[in-house]
């Protein structure tokens, strides 16, 4: 890659107004009025830049990566490889090479639970998460549980969806092979304190992954300061296309890994007796990836690096301080998840009123928001609710956005109270 | 779109007042169904004399869509043979997924429904109309199965 390609973007101040303009959907009309765009935690709008790096992708660089020796080939793959550089920089990578692209988090999480956690693992074992998790940061370790004979073991949560590091480091036991928790719990908003976890961790010897879905675009993410062994994040809910995401390990995780799909790209030779991997990360990546979509990721990785995190993150958490509030106003409202330390998640139930009738009672005011389980149905059994109502927060929301839900919700209770 | 034309008075009403919810411990067969994306759940028992549905109840947590239509159902189907209820559950499916879907006229059983053609406007909430329809059939063709609508 040339040096120009990591190269910061120009850091500009955040304005609000500002970046909304970058968001040509928010231009969009639901059910003839403005839309107002709640959900951001399942996933994201896309900027301009985003956009026309696509456009531009397919109109004058597409072409098959590292394959032929043709100009086009040379501009997609220079894009291709570019993308991983910026998305590396842009998490603290030690080097571009500890980047493996995937097609999202919950593939990345596929590919450590399969390629690293697997072979380590053997009947007794335990894989240790958390109650928070989204359902991808599960069931592949159920899935190789089921094969190795290892337990997976969850850390409970309080009543405000929170935990303790003491409750935490009481669950790290002897029989610890692998701790694999969220950095932002996608239901509830808790940020969990990662760096004090991955020491606990660390100091017993036992590797660590941090689930980054909710976190990349909503806080700055240093894995390096982390201290974690894998960090896994996806694309679409940092302002990028769907279909494409990364999973950032150590070096020597990644050499020592086998692959864990087989194919074109991921080689270095092939013979019916025998065949040899690519290097790290390409070993990992079998088959023609979404190219324009790694490419877009990186344009959404530069649209990010041209603000300060923590300007972004003090934004999104006013407009949680003040979406709280005037949520309170709301009779028989109750928010579900109340940690200290929250990301710009409101989760919340109505008395004797499912979710699904509140998203539906929004969508008609033009206000987008998700109903249901989250993908985090023990998150939901823990409070023994069968789903909840979510307002997730991104860049370009302002407090204008939550008022737009408030009278609606008011609505509600008139309709179904 | 009127919401109102989604949540109509009978709908709101039964959501509100539900009809014929409660276990049954005497039926002949029992089914349930499961939304997992929304969580809606609900359990249909039936009891059948012959061919004639002599008892139907549910339970359930859900939302008004999918409690009210519970709820509807069997205040519409008891008493009524496999037959009836075949042909009844077919319009229904029809009625909330088919925007050309004429019911037939002078149908009382069917009428009744009518309140729910303002599903088919919102494609996400058809399966929440449609889940305690699927349980029916499924307590009706054999006991005890778990039913999904994904």
């Amino acid at each position: 890659m040339s040096p120009e390609a990591a190269h910061a973007p120009a850091r500009v101040k955040f304005d609000v107004e500002a970046v909304r303009r970058e968001f040509p959907i928010l231009d969009e009309r639901i059910h003839d009025q403005a839309l107002v765009y709640l959900d951001n935690a399942n996933t994201t709008q896309k900027p301009t830049s985003v956009l026309e790096t696509l456009d531009e992708f397919y109109r004058h660089q597409n072409a098959n990566i590292h394959r032929a020796t043709h100009l086009l080939s040379e501009r997609a793959t220079a894009a291709y490889e570019g993308a991983r550089a910026k998305i590396a920089r842009f998490i603290g990578a030690r080097e571009t090479g500890e980047i493996v692209l995937t097609k999202g988090c919950t593939d990345s999480l596929n590919l450590v639970a399969q390629s690293f956690a697997r072979p380590r693992l053997k009947a007794g074992d335990e894989i240790l998460v958390t109650w928070l998790e989204h359902h991808s940061n599960i069931v592949p370790w159920q899935l190789i549980a089921q094969i190795t004979g290892a337990k997976l073991h969850v850390v409970p949560i309080d009543e405000r969806g929170d935990l303790t590091l003491e409750d935490f480091e009481k669950h790290l036991t002897g029989r610890t092979k692998i701790v694999s928790v969220t950095h932002i719990s996608n239901a509830l908003g808790t940020i969990l304190p990662v760096r004090e976890i991955v020491e606990l961790a660390h100091d017993r010897g036992i590797p660590t992954i941090v689930d980054g879905a909710q976190s990349a675009a909503h806080l700055p993410v240093d894995v390096q300061a982390i201290g974690c062994d894998f960090f896994a994040f996806s694309s679409h809910k940092m302002y990028g296309p769907t279909g494409s995401g990364a999973l950032y390990g150590k070096r020597r995780w990644l050499d020592e890994m086998p692959p864990c799909q087989g194919g074109g790209d991921m080689i270095s030779t092939v013979s019916f007796e025998e065949s040899t991997w690519a290097p790290v990360p390409h070993k990992f990546e079998a088959g023609t990836p979404n190219i324009a979509g790694v490419v877009g990721f990186g344009a959404a990785v530069d649209f990010l690096r041209r603000f300060d995190l923590d300007e972004v993150a003090a934004h999104e958490h006013d407009l949680l301080e003040y979406g709280t509030a005037r949520l309170a106003e709301v009779p028989g409202l109750r928010i579900i998840g109340t940690a200290a330390r929250k990301s710009g998640v409101l989760s919340f139930v109505m008395d004797g009123i499912h979710p699904h009738d509140i998203g539906t009672v929004l969508d008609q005011a033009g206000v987008a928001i998700r109903t249901g389980q989250h993908c985090a149905q023990p998150v939901m059994d823990r409070y023994g609710i069968p789903a909840t109502a979510r307002i997730s927060f991104g860049i370009y929301n302002t407090r204008a956005d939550v008022d737009a839900a408030i009278g609606p919700l008011h609505d509600v209770r008139k309709l179904f109270g | 779109m009127d919401l109102r034309e989604l949540y109509q008075d009978v709908i709101l009403d039964h959501h509100k007042k539900p009809r014929n919810r409660r276990e049954m411990p005497e039926a002949s067969a029992k089914a349930s169904g499961h939304n997992p994306l929304c969580g809606d759940r609900v359990s249909v028992f039936v009891k059948m004399d012959g061919d004639v549905l002599q008892d139907v109840s549910f339970v359930g947590t859900g939302c008004a869509i999918s409690q009210a239509s519970a709820s509807m159902m069997t205040d519409c189907l008891k008493g009524h043979t496999r037959a009836e209820i075949e042909r009844v559950a077919s319009a229904f499916q029809q009625l909330v997924t088919d925007e050309h879907a004429s019911m037939p006229e002078g149908d009382d059983l069917v009428e009744k429904l009518e309140a729910f053609a303002g599903v088919r406007e919102f494609p996400s909430r058809v399966k929440c109309a449609s889940l305690a329809w699927h349980a029916l059939r499924a307590a009706l063709d054999q006991p005890g199965d778990t039913v999904s609508t994904e």
